[in-house]
């Protein structure tokens, strides 16, 4: 149970079309990854409104057991 | 009581609450550790609720936050943030910040601390 990189991206990018994202696959194992994810839809918004964005865009992918994400990391940001 | 019912109680009854894996002394998973033991060092004083103890909870306090991952912290009945979100506050000051706002003790000179060993 895992994705890539890029398929990580993907998923993001379908919610953040012009976000600049940067994944780092933190542990090489394709289950563990840092995500960083600068939008303009962030602005004005507060850290865990900006990160349910995000789980939102994954649909799923870190629920629990049935998750094939177990870990990722995140950063979020308007840009400056 | 429901697991919703118990959740809303742990969290409005106890001024800081972190569901996390594993206790404050033993944690079972890096992220719960991570916030676990920068509360630890700021000597703030809380409770730890073991989200692996019981299934319910673990998935009940998912659905209450609407917030997907453990651990997840609560001051004063807010949710705060998970590991990532509590890292970047610790780091730049507005952890304390809302301590200070909420009225929750805490060690000023051990954040200061945390601060300079990640500066």
């Amino acid at each position: 149970m895992a994705m890539t990189a890029s398929e990580l991206e993907q998923l993001l990018r379908e919610s953040f079309p012009a976000a600049k994202i940067t994944i780092t696959d933190l542990a090489g194992d394709g289950n563990h990854y840092a995500a960083e994810v600068i939008d303009a839809s962030f602005k004005g918004k507060n850290r865990v409104q900006q990160q349910r964005d995000v789980y939102a865009a994954l649909k799923g992918k870190m629920d629990g057991a049935n998750g094939v994400l177990h870990a990722l990391a995140l950063t979020t940001k308007a840009p400056e | 009581m429901s697991a919703q019912d118990t959740i809303r109680a742990t969290v409005e009854g106890n001024d800081v609450v972190l569901f996390m894996k594993g206790t404050k002394t033993m944690p079972q998973c890096g992220f719960s550790s991570r916030v676990a033991g920068v509360l630890n060092f700021m000597g703030v004083s809380y409770v730890d609720v073991n989200v692996l103890a019981d299934a319910d909870i673990r998935q009940g306090i998912k659905d209450y936050s609407d917030w997907p991952t453990i651990p997840q912290l609560y001051v004063k009945g807010e949710f705060v943030g998970g590991c990532d979100i509590v890292t970047e506050m610790t780091l730049s000051g507005e952890l304390d910040q809302l301590f200070d706002a909420k009225g929750v003790a805490y060690d000023k000179d051990a954040a200061d601390k945390i601060r300079e060993a990640n500066a």
